[in-house]
């Protein structure tokens, strides 16, 4: 899994998409940083809460090459024929991701420190919301990875990533929509808008979490079971 | 070493592997012999672990590849017919990742040292595999092979692409390594197969047709009775005297040659009879020069028609 994950990581910054991911990143939450700054406020929710769909339109960027470009250069032969479990395999492509990923994230760090020299912020909420991001990151990452696992195509894998993007922005307007209960608290439950709103106005509820978390285990799962079927297709 | 037993494999309804039965000794180089698409990459994807077999088994050393993969998997170093190489890295970055993936536990340096001598990519260690030549390429991928000395080798046309010169330097590696290392190396160049390799298996349609030694394989399928001549002689005249040697079947004349001063004749006689002498004999007692004369190349094609045409297969399972 290391050998995977140090390649990976290397892969990143070896070609222009770590570096571009990263700046993206840094530009954005600059600017809703300085809106932080503008309107003479220590809580960073602004900058979190706007992140959000600049981070489901950056993770595909992320994702995209991940399991593609194995299966169109035929090195999953060596990764598939070398001696280690598949879960290993997938979950040293995830990390990597993950790890540039939180490169991007860890800047909100320095916007805590700036912050704190004028005044001093909250910093459980500044830790809750860092974690959502992280927890968002990672769910969005796994399903990215999914979606590269589908095709040796990166141009696919990345719009099928944006894809799942919107579809998960528009699942909150979609609930308004329903006028069926149980069918609206569900596509609802779905929403990942919802859940990472409560991260960014300083709750931490346990379920948020698992949500997650769970969503992560589910799509890292489908990527094992993608790579399985391709072997007995 | 190696057992394969029954393995099928379906592609749809298309047959890709029909029960193939084999098995490989300790220290055997096999060849794997058969057109394109007749099933050989198929067979060692599945033999490595790579895909796996609609029926059947595989055992390497007693490990079955699906039941034990990871036992199994760390006794074969693979060549795919594509090298998987990571064209980002360099030689040196690339061999790195594969020593930490197939977490080798020999000593690190020394060891990838050696095996860059043993394929003599040394002097591209450096360089980014993007820019190194399809030869250089096949080197590195055959590095990645060798990396924690498996016992077991499957090299997928290993040759493939390689200009004649490096193609004699990796036979000859190939066999050096035949002496610590199982083998099983497949092509579709009989001449390539018949140097290096200790037993040949042949492949068509999916289908195991023959199983023998290289050299039973094309003595039993010798074309002695098949000759090219080149005369220098009138060529009515020649033709008519060839065609009168007992045992004759054709004599088809193929061109001119020289500048019209001699002609080229393509003989067929009766399968197991030997001509050369009664030929020579003949033309020597009319004074016509024979300019030159061979039997007709044993191509891997002629083999297959030959395997082909009655219906078990020649050899069938040795």
């Amino acid at each position: 899994m290391f050998a995977i994950l140090k390649r990976e990581l290397s892969a990143y910054f070896a070609s222009p998409i770590g570096y571009i991911y990263l700046a993206v990143f840094y530009v954005f939450s600059g600017y809703f940083f300085f809106g932080v700054l503008y309107s003479n406020t220590t809580s960073l929710s602004n900058v979190f809460n706007g992140m959000f769909t600049i981070i489901m339109l950056l993770i595909p960027i992320l994702t995209m090459r991940l399991l593609s470009e194995d299966r169109k250069n035929k090195t999953d032969q060596a990764l598939l024929t070398a001696p280690i479990n598949l879960i290993s395999l997938v979950m040293g492509k995830f990390l990597s991701a993950l790890i540039v990923y939180a490169l991007g994230v860890a800047i909100t760090l320095v916007y805590a420190i700036i912050i704190a020299t004028f005044a001093r912020p909250d910093w459980m909420v500044i830790c809750g919301n860092i974690v959502g991001m992280l927890l968002l990151g990672a769910a969005l990452i796994a399903i990215g990875m999914f979606i590269s696992a589908l095709t040796e195509n990166q141009v696919i894998a990345a719009v099928g990533g944006f894809a799942a993007g919107f579809s998960l922005i528009l699942v909150d307007s979609l609930s308004t929509l329903v006028t069926i209960d149980w069918l609206s608290s569900f596509i609802s439950g779905l929403s990942f808008m919802v859940r990472y709103d409560e991260f960014t106005s300083g709750i931490l509820d346990i379920s948020n979490v698992l949500f997650f978390v769970s969503v992560c285990a589910v799509f890292i799962f489908f990527t094992v079971r993608v790579f399985e079927k391709r072997r007995w297709s | 070493m190696i057992e394969v037993k029954n393995l099928v494999k379906l592609y749809g309804d298309k047959r890709a592997v029909d029960d193939v039965t084999f098995t490989v000794q300790k220290g055997e180089i096999l060849g794997f012999l058969g057109q394109n698409g007749a099933g050989k990459s198929t067979t060692m994807n599945i033999i490595t672990g790579y895909l796996s077999s609609t029926s059947g088994t595989v055992t390497i050393d007693g490990h079955e590849i699906l039941e034990d993969p990871i036992e199994a998997k760390k006794k074969i170093g693979y060549l795919p017919e594509h090298p998987p190489l990571y064209l980002d890295m360099t030689v040196k970055e690339y061999l790195g990742f594969m020593y930490e993936l197939k977490k080798v536990k020999l000593p690190r340096k020394q060891h990838i040292e050696e095996i860059c001598q043993v394929v003599r990519i040394t002097d591209v260690y450096n360089r980014v595999i993007k820019n190194l030549s399809k030869g250089y390429r096949q080197r590195v991928g055959l590095a990645q092979a060798l990396l924690g000395n498996p016992d077991v080798l499957i090299l997928d046309e290993p040759t493939v692409g390689l200009d004649p010169k490096q193609m004699i330097e990796i036979r000859n590696l190939i066999k050096s390594l035949g002496q610590r290392h199982t083998i099983i190396l497949s092509s579709h160049i009989l001449s390539e197969v018949q140097m290096t390799c200790d037993r040949v298996i042949v492949i068509n349609k999916g289908k195991l047709v023959a199983d023998d030694t290289p050299d039973n394989l094309s003595h039993s399928m010798s074309t002695d009775h098949k000759l090219l001549i080149r005369v220098a002689g009138p060529k009515d005249e020649v033709s008519k005297l060839l065609a009168k040697i007992p045992g004759m079947q054709e004599v088809s004349f193929v061109g001119e040659r020289e500048n019209g001063q001699a002609f080229d004749f393509s003989l067929e006689a009766d399968k197991g009879l030997d001509i050369r002498r009664e030929v020579f004999k003949r033309l020597a007692e009319r004074d016509w020069t024979l300019l030159g004369m061979r039997s007709t190349e044993l191509s891997l094609e002629d083999i297959f028609l030959q395997l082909t045409a009655d219906d078990s297969g020649n050899g069938g399972n040795a």
